[in-house]
């Protein structure tokens, strides 16, 4: 999903990172709330709530329809990636 | 890590744990009206979970009046999750105005590891004799709510009617169990 919106925003691939947080030492450097977590230029593209602990674990999104999802709604990372390109 | 798991055609492990309440379910203690025993592992941080958790719900409201016994059961490590200890297993049910069902606490994760329970959620089905006759997944997606935990209703339908069910076994969508 994420690679399909960035090359429809013309985003080149290559300027997708993926980093694997692998312990829970990882989790705290990075600031990592769970999996995905999807950044743009820093920015989470749904930022977590302040209740939502930093670990491995799974991420708990909610679509804008209201849907729970493992997976940020597709406009907020369309949103996240022009604002990315905005800046 | 897990024992090997069940297969369709084997007997129930034994099943005793409490609820948030403090009772404790055994598998044992169905009535003879009960028809078919769905034992269901969920818990309260998983996306999976929570995306299939009204249609579990629907679906144990929909089958209570044909005698279908529905236990989730929670078996993650709380101590690194702490969003499923028993405490928050507790303020979830009574947030959510009480479930048509128990929700079990699986603390030492036996009861997962003797089902072979891999995610959140995995859905095993029991005939009035406690034999497996499904085992996986609710429905086909997530994602959809119109698919309303299909193949759960379709395995159920089939053990109250005496039939096999033509589904028997799908794969388990969701979160790892979070093993200590």
């Amino acid at each position: 999903m994420l690679r399909e919106e960035m090359a429809a925003a013309g985003i080149a691939e290559e300027r997708l990172r993926v980093t694997e947080i692998e312990t829970a030492e990882d989790a705290e450097q990075s600031d990592f709330p769970g999996s995905p977590t999807i950044r743009v230029d820093g920015r989470d593209v749904q930022p977590p709530g302040l209740e939502e602990p930093i670990g491995l674990t799974c991420r708990v999104y909610r679509r804008r329809d209201g849907r729970i999802s493992p997976l940020p709604d597709r406009e907020d990372i369309r949103e996240a990636l022009r604002r990315g390109r905005e800046r | 890590m897990n024992e090997p798991g069940m297969a369709i055609g084997d007997k129930a492990p034994p099943l005793a744990l409490p609820d948030t309440a403090g009772q404790v379910h055994e598998l044992g203690e169905s009535s003879p009206e009960t028809t078919a025993t769905v034992v269901y592992w969920t818990c309260n941080h998983c996306p999976y979970a929570l995306a299939w958790h009204e249609r579990m719900l629907d679906a144990a409201r929909d089958y209570s009046d044909r005698g279908v016994r529905f236990l989730a059961v929670n078996s993650n490590d709380a101590d690194r999750y702490p969003a499923d200890s028993l405490e928050a297993m507790r303020e979830r049910v009574g947030a959510e105005g009480g479930w048509p069902h128990p929700y079990l606490h699986d603390e030492s994760q036996a009861v997962a590891r003797s089902f072979g329970a891999l995610k959140t959620p995995d859905v095993f089905v029991f005939d009035s004799g406690l034999t497996l006759r499904y085992r996986g997944a609710p429905d086909a997606d997530h994602d959809d709510p119109s698919q309303g935990a299909s193949w759960l209703r379709e395995a159920l339908d089939a053990v109250i009617e005496g039939r096999e069910p033509e589904r028997p076994e799908s794969d388990p969508v969701g979160c790892s169990i979070k093993w200590r």
